[in-house]
């Protein structure tokens, strides 16, 4: 009974303290005045109408959904070729690969800045947009590498022998069995990295920031400058968007048994 | 043979990728760091052990200390929050897991800058949260509460949790109940079973979960920035700084390998730790 | 309900098997037994005193769980001694005890082994020396050996009964295979959808099934809508057999089962005569071995008939003649 109760008030407890932060950001984003009030005074959704009306934060928004975007197409374009190719050939240069991923995931985020900083000013590539793609591309690729694999590890071999049984080879399995089985792992892949693309500060700062103005640059940026509604509104976007692409993923396959987790 | 080459081609542009853009900038890091700074540009041509000079003196040891006892305690914290919530996560029924689970994602995609937005709000003179401690009697009069070395130990903290959650789930989702169960037949009271059978089992887990909080705390840049006075900020800020404000990018580099080998002893550390107990 | 009503007592020293199909609320029911569920209603008693409120680590009944739930970071030494090491048995008497059981088990030269390392077979033994080592009041089963092949299997059921004999030790053996049961109980329970069917040693509820299900259920039976003429007689179809004597309350004119088993039935050449005869055809014949079992089309009804390999003449298909003997079989009203 008593340890029921405690269960309850930890979880309690932690959810509060998860979402409040949250909450208080969404409260103070409805106000009518440019003040930080919470509960929120006079509601009403001008900072939104606002927020949209502004060129600059709607050009950061639309800049950091681009970067996202590309940023997933390319991060599973050099996943999924490591992945088949850990699976269907168990290749070594394939784990070496991996292993490097896993490296550029494991690095503080400063360092990684920091690393690229100096690369794109040793190519003279300075201030471009490809610049913060590629970087995110590359540093998150770790993540569609994760599930993707798990992808392939869960294809029933079976199914595969059955195929080949009936005359398929190796790019008519990869296209007609691989493929669609693997859809919702690839599509889990591109959505992770879309979200930690978007909501990157440090790196799209360092390698590009003066030029190509994210949404969390400009936030950061804004930040300095005092506090202005927009930075509100700028938030509750993004917590839009992590919510929905996350409650898509949970829809559209197994939440669970994506994160590793056994399914029950 | 044909088989040999269709991996090639296969693996031909994730190798570029990946070489091109991790291993070649990795080592560029190195090599930049042993570069005499160039107050016009980035850096000077030539090799210069000057970046590395400067660093060896008492504040910067200082700090790099510092910012290893933070990442220290906050991914102490963090596993030991994270792992009592991860484990009633697994026991769940499936709707409220995947509730939280989307709830934890959620948080955790939410840009670093973001959440420090938050916490600065959510911890100003006129939300409410410095009002309910005066009402709570622990405070006497509403102030901000930011910045301070709680302000940024507490984002730090909301940073790391989801990561915890999110590195134990796998083993303790697959952990299974029979095991406890059988403990329990066998004579061992709830606490004991999670002693004898679920730490055991759990060691490997916990020990990437608290090194993976302990990296991430180490390269947080933006908490300390926001939340934190100068007294407050880590090695991160430090090389932010040297980089954009002190335009001294080999002094950055440097900073950044000793960072670097700060992050590669931690990790030996922990392994090491853990591999230890096991011996038991 | 998963178990509905259930009372049963176990005898000290027994061994008794809980027998149904897949779903019964067996092993729900040796859950409650072992403290790991909680019934919503009614107590468990052991020798007199309540235990339904006794959580499962005070119980001191311990239990072969199917999946063995052996600890895979422990070795077999350690995995049998784990109970004793929780009581602060020092570890030389620790040694000791694993050590015994190791031979008890026919297995004593594995004692620092992983898990991992070991047979299906011998991580069974395994699991039950680890909980006998905490010499239980109770010794509880759930479908130990359903995951070991037919002929190991037979040969553990075999030994399984023989160390609980030894022992002396109260035991219940939760199992859906009921040549398993007849093998290792004393008693048996069969149970269908939480309630309990019958209660009787091996041979009663073989011979004496109390109702259609325990009848169908244990061994093959033939199971015949007939109808009472008086109490020593009924008719199937055209025919009146002579039967053992119906139970009271039956008044003429009902309608009853008649269970008989297919050794009870004498298959006989076309044509024989006789009391209780009824011509029939042989539609497949099955040889498994020491016997041979027959289908045979009678009256519209297909019977189950068991013949000896030796009866040449009738292990065909063919018309036959069936004889029902005075006396076999069992009249179920229910």
């Amino acid at each position: 009974m008593i340890a029921r109760a405690a269960r309850l008030l930890f979880l309690a407890f932690l959810a509060a303290f998860l979402a409040a932060p949250l909450v208080i950001v969404t409260g103070v984003s409805f106000n009518h005045e440019a003040r930080m009030n919470f509960p929120p005074v006079h509601p009403s959704v001008l900072w939104y109408g606002t927020f949209f009306a502004d060129s600059g934060w709607r050009s950061a928004f639309g800049r950091s959904l681009t970067i996202a975007a590309l940023a997933s197409f390319v991060s599973v374009s050099i996943a999924f070729p490591i992945a088949y190719a850990t699976w269907a050939h168990g290749s070594r240069v394939a784990r070496w690969l991996e292993s490097v991923a896993r490296l550029a995931f494991l690095l503080p985020l400063i360092v990684l800045a920091i690393i690229y900083l100096v690369f794109w000013s040793w190519l003279g590539h300075v201030g471009r947009i490809e610049n913060t793609i590629l970087s995110h591309a590359v540093v998150f690729v770790s993540l569609p590498l994760t599930t993707i694999a798990l992808g392939f590890r869960s294809v029933d071999p079976a199914l595969i022998e059955a195929a080949r049984t009936m005359g398929a080879r190796d790019d008519d399995v990869l296209r007609r069995v691989l493929n669609p089985m693997l859809l919702p792992y690839v599509v889990a892949g591109m959505i992770f990295v879309f979200i930690l693309s978007l909501n990157e500060y440090i790196i799209a700062y360092m390698v590009a920031g003066f030029e190509v103005e994210t949404l969390p640059i400009k936030v950061f940026n804004s930040l300095r400058m005092g506090f202005q509604p927009s930075m509100c509104v700028g938030a509750v976007l993004f917590m839009a968007v992590g919510i929905l692409c996350f409650s898509l993923v949970a829809a559209i396959g197994d939440l669970p048994k994506l994160l590793g987790g056994s399914t029950r | 043979m044909l088989a040999r080459l269709r991996a090639a081609v296969l693996l031909a542009w994730p190798s570029l990728a990946l070489v091109g853009l991790v291993a070649i900038p990795f080592l560029l890091l190195v090599r930049i760091s042993l570069a005499p700074p160039d107050p016009n540009g980035l850096w000077s041509a030539g090799i210069s052990l000057a970046a590395y000079r400067g660093l060896m003196d008492r504040s910067f040891a200082a700090a790099l200390l510092y910012s290893l006892g933070l990442a220290i305690l906050v991914a102490a914290v963090g596993v030991c929050v994270g792992f009592p919530l991860t484990f009633f996560i697994t026991r769940m029924r499936r709707g409220w897991q995947v509730l939280w689970l989307v709830f934890l994602l959620a948080t955790l995609t939410l840009s670093d800058v973001l959440i420090a937005f938050s916490w600065q709000v959510m911890l100003s003179k006129r939300i409410g949260f410095a009002n309910l401690l005066v009402t709570l009697g622990l405070m006497e009069q509403a102030a901000s509460l930011t910045p301070s070395f709680g302000a940024v130990l507490g984002n730090l903290i909301y940073l790391v949790l989801p990561f915890t959650v999110l590195t134990l789930y796998p083993t303790l989702s697959q952990l299974a109940p029979e095991l406890l169960e059988a403990a329990k037949t066998l004579g061992a009271s709830p606490l004991v079973a999670f002693r004898t059978v679920i730490v055991p089992l759990t060691k490997r887990a916990a020990a990437v979960s608290f090194l993976i909080s302990a990296v991430l705390t180490l390269g947080a840049y933006v908490a300390p920035v926001v939340l934190g006075r100068p007294r407050n900020w880590t090695m991160a800020v430090l090389i932010g700084n040297a980089a954009l404000a002190g335009h001294n990018v080999p002094r950055a580099s440097a900073m950044s390998v000793c960072l670097l080998i700060a992050a590669l002893l931690l990790t030996g550390g922990t392994s090491w730790l853990a591999r230890r107990r096991g011996s038991r | 309900m998963v178990v509905d009503h259930v009372s049963l007592t176990v005898p000290l020293g027994q061994f008794v098997c809980l027998l149904g199909p897949s779903g019964c609320g067996k092993t729900t029911l040796l859950r409650m037994i072992a403290g790991l569920d909680s019934p919503t209603t009614g107590r468990i008693l052991m020798s007199g005193r309540d235990m339904t409120r006794t959580p499962a680590h005070e119980r001191n009944f311990a239990m072969v769980f199917q999946a063995l739930a052996l600890f895979p970071f422990l070795n077999v030494e350690e995995n049998i001694a784990f109970s004793l090491r929780l009581k602060g048995i020092g570890w030389r008497e620790r040694r000791k005890r694993a050590h015994e059981l190791l031979e008890l088990i026919k297995l004593p030269d594995i004692g620092s082994r992983k898990i991992e390392q070991l047979s299906g077979g011998q991580r069974q033994r395994v699991a039950i020396a680890r909980a006998l080592a905490q010499e239980p009041a109770l010794f509880l089963l759930d479908e130990p050996l359903s995951a070991l092949d037919a002929q190991l299997r037979e040969h553990m059921q075999i030994e399984l009964r023989q160390l609980q004999q030894k022992l002396g030790i109260t035991t219940v053996l939760v199992t859906h295979d009921q040549r398993e049961a007849m093998t290792l109980a004393d008693s048996v329970v069969v149970i269908a959808q939480g309630s309990v069917q019958q209660i009787g040693s091996p041979t009663e509820i073989y011979r004496r099934p109390s109702n259609r299900f325990v009848a169908g259920f244990i061994g093959r039976n033939n199971l015949l809508e007939v109808e009472v003429l008086d109490r020593r007689h009924v008719r199937l179809g055209s025919v009146v057999l002579a039967v053992a004597p119906i139970p009271a309350g039956v008044v003429s004119g009902e309608v009853v089962t008649l269970a008989i088993r297919p050794e009870e039935l004498r298959v006989l050449p076309q044509g024989s005569q006789g009391g209780g005869t009824l011509p029939g055809h042989v539609s497949f014949v099955r040889e498994i071995g020491e016997r041979v079992e027959l289908r045979i089309d009678c009256q519209g009804r297909e019977l189950v008939g068991s013949v000896s390999p030796s009866d040449g003449a009738v292990a065909c298909t063919g018309p036959v003649s069936v004889q029902f003997m005075p006396g076999a079989g069992t009249i179920l009203t229910c």
